[in-house]
């Protein structure tokens, strides 16, 4: 009998040991972050995602599964800049978990890399749901990610002591692909170049950045408060002063806003995947901005 | 005594933690992640640790049936119940939360509530953020672990009042001041385990009775998600209390008092809807819990003051809808009841007597959200607490101002 359980205990366990992944545990917050630390941990990461290409990443819930993940996480990657605050500081409360709290290695911060844009001069709620460090929604100007990478490739080399060479590799490997990848989207990009456009949300200006496009008006009266038909119509009315050639959702958007607006001002509405898995076409980043460059051609011709 | 050996030991544990690894990262964090946005930006001062800080300020306007009373048939009065139980224009509260990353091993929170000529300490409390393998210590005030409803504030609830087996069972929530133990396990869905030991001050106990460790709790949290737009939470969880001369006065200026145990046991089950995890445009959440408790002790009352012998079994349950039909305007629709259970001849004909009376309500609400910010809100009610039905119609507005709070699950 105690032969038997001490058997059973010893399969259990080398079962347990041959099942449980030696692989690192990445929680990353958003997809973007998720398809890098695929990118460069390949094989020696396993990677969660906490949010999908069809969420708003302002409105998540700290979800029970998100704190069963967080529990069991080694590396947290997340964007940071207040992009989170409504729900991962809950998840670090509440999933007990003392390998990634903020200020330890176990948590890294894109914002961090990056020279954040649109910071506000004025910080009043009266402006919306204000972002205080400024845009955070870093990810799609592609020579972002490209810092960003630089970073997590050194982290996940720090954390992960062992399989630091071949962080370093998939990072050299990624690093060349992503460059050429650069060229080639800012070359077709050229006929962007100055078009003047309308967004939904202020979650477009590193893209507008990067690529020359003119943002000239938000159907978001505020940041985080969805337009009425009053001011949609002051937008129109704008908009037959000063045309655009397009206005610009992502897939988590609410379609009415930008259709209604397409409708009267004859211009096109435009879906953008936003993040890796936002369309189709955006299986991992590579995919994410071709998909996007694609639809913003489309729709300027 | 309980309180700060369990205080000591957490301590103990925090520093007994591996340091290397901390001092590694913040030359890492140091060094190489300079925030390229603090160039861009003024100088931070000092303010810039402040505690993060908001404001909550939320007021009722209510209009009610004529000669409304506000008893419940059965039960006991559990004193304030964060009533919206004011008739006319009134403040319903006011709550300034300060919270903020203690350092790197602790977070610590204060809630204050506001009123005429007082501020009384809703929460006060610490919790670690650095002990392994999936513990959390909480020391300090705080509202207790079970159910669903009992750690949400006032300005969280989704309907003006809470629901009738928390009014009538925990008088509202139950808070008090103690230690909670909880561990998160390895597993893939969310199991959580938890413990508190508790003064025992507050309703349902009373006395802080065991030398002021009046009251344990354990509870056992569940949840996962369904597919890509469903969700849940589920638990269990028994309070057992101490009452120690609790006191109610009745209509006719009666005092009783109670001394005995006030054991109470809660399950309750939590369900959510957003399609493809985004919640902007449309979600859906459903809750229910059921309350059961079985007070044995004495009742003294009358004078001259006579003791009885009182036990009584009682139950409560709710069960509430809340849908987002579309972006920034919610309906959602409450049912509760309570099932009171019979006193001992003596105390017939008192508030504690059901009268054969099933005490019910039915609610039903619509409320719109300008921001995350801001929300009004109508509410209508059909209660059947009392002896006389009566219907409730509440205005309502609550603003949230300052920080961005996190909200749980």
């Amino acid at each position: 009998m105690k032969r038997a359980f001490s058997h059973l205990l010893a399969a259990s366990l080398l079962l347990f040991s041959i099942s449980a992944p030696a692989a690192l545990r990445v929680f990353a917050c958003e997809p973007e972050w998720g398809a890098l630390a695929a990118e460069l941990g390949g094989p020696a990461v396993s990677v969660y995602t906490a949010t999908t290409g069809m969420q708003d990443p302002h409105l998540v819930e700290a979800r029970p599964s998100l704190i069963a993940q967080m529990r069991k996480a080694d590396l947290v990657i997340c964007t940071g800049g207040d992009l989170e605050q409504g729900w991962l500081p809950l998840l670090f409360q509440q999933g007990g978990n003392n390998r990634v709290q903020p200020g330890g290695s176990g948590y890294f911060e894109a914002a961090a890399f990056v020279t954040l844009l649109e910071v506000p001069s004025r910080l009043d709620r009266a402006e919306g749901d204000v972002h205080a460090m400024g845009n955070p929604h870093l990810h799609l100007d592609p020579r972002n990610i490209a810092l960003v990478a630089a970073g997590l490739a050194k982290r996940l080399a720090q954390v992960d002591g062992a399989n630091a060479a071949q962080y370093q590799a998939r990072h050299d490997d990624f690093a060349k692909r992503w460059t050429q990848a650069m060229r080639r989207w800012e070359q077709q990009g050229t006929p962007l170049r100055g078009i003047p456009i309308v967004t939904q949300h202020k979650s477009w200006g590193y893209l507008s950045h990067w690529l020359g496009l003119r943002e000239t008006a938000t159907l978001e009266p505020k940041p985080g408060i969805p337009p009425s038909s009053a001011y949609l119509s002051q937008v129109l009315a704008e908009l037959k002063q000063k045309p655009a050639k397009m206005v610009i959702r992502a897939a988590y958007q609410d379609q009415r806003p930008t259709r209604w607006l397409a409708e009267r001002a004859g211009i096109p509405a435009v879906e953008l995947p936003f993040t890796v898995g936002g369309s189709d076409q955006a299986k991992d980043l590579f995919g994410l901005f071709d998909d996007t460059l694609a639809r913003l051609l489309k729709a300027d011709q | 005594m309980i309180k700060k050996q369990f205080a000591v030991i957490g301590m103990a544990a925090v520093l007994s933690q591996p340091v290397i690894a901390q001092e590694e990262t913040q030359q890492g964090t140091d060094g190489e992640m300079r925030r390229p946005w603090q160039a861009q930006r003024p100088a931070i001062t000092s303010s810039a640790f402040n505690p993060a800080a908001s404001l909550i300020l939320y007021g009722t306007y209510s209009r009610f049936t004529k000669n409304y009373q506000e008893d419940i048939h059965g039960f006991a009065p559990a004193g304030d119940a964060h009533g919206a139980t004011r008739e006319g224009l009134s403040l319903q509260g006011s709550e300034l939360i300060l919270s903020s990353n203690v350092d790197d091993k602790f977070y610590g929170s204060l809630i204050l509530r506001l009123e005429d000529g007082k501020a009384e300490v809703e929460e006060a409390f610490f919790q670690t953020l650095g002990l392994p393998q999936g513990l959390t210590v909480k020391g300090g005030r705080f509202l207790s672990g079970i159910g669903y409803l009992n750690e949400q504030h006032p300005h969280f609830w989704d309907f003006v009042d809470i629901a009738l087996p928390y009014r009538a069972m925990l008088g509202g929530n139950y808070g008090d001041d103690g230690v909670q133990l909880r561990w998160v396990a390895p597993a893939p869905l969310f199991v959580e385990f938890g413990a508190e030991a508790l003064r025992g001050e507050n309703f349902p106990a009373s006395g802080a009775a065991r030398r002021g460790v009046g009251a344990r709790s354990a509870f056992v949290n569940l949840g996962d998600d369904v597919g890509l737009s469903h969700s849940w939470r589920a638990g269990v969880a028994r309070l057992e209390a101490d009452a120690q001369g609790r006191m109610f006065e009745d209509h006719a200026h009666n005092e009783y008092s109670f001394t005995g145990k006030a054991p109470l046991n809660v399950a309750n089950f939590v369900w959510k809807w957003a399609p493809l995890r985004n919640p902007a445009i449309t979600n859906f959440k459903f809750q229910a819990e059921y309350l059961q408790r079985d007070e044995s002790g004495a009742y003294t009352f009358g004078s001259p003051a006579q003791d009885v012998r009182y036990g009584a079994k009682q139950s409560g349950w709710y069960a509430q809808a809340v849908y987002q039909f579309m972006p920034r305007w919610r309906v959602g629709a409450r049912y509760d009841e309570l099932k009171g259970g019979m006193p001992p001849i003596e105390l017939a004909g008192t508030i504690l007597d059901p009268e054969g009376h099933k005490p019910q309500r039915a609610s039903v609400m619509l409320d719109f959200s300008n921001s995350a910010f801001s929300r009004l809100r109508v509410q209508f009610s059909h209660n059947q607490t009392a002896s006389k039905d009566a219907n409730e119609v509440y205005l309502q507005y609550i603003m949230s101002l300052g920080a961005h709070g996190a909200h749980k699950f």
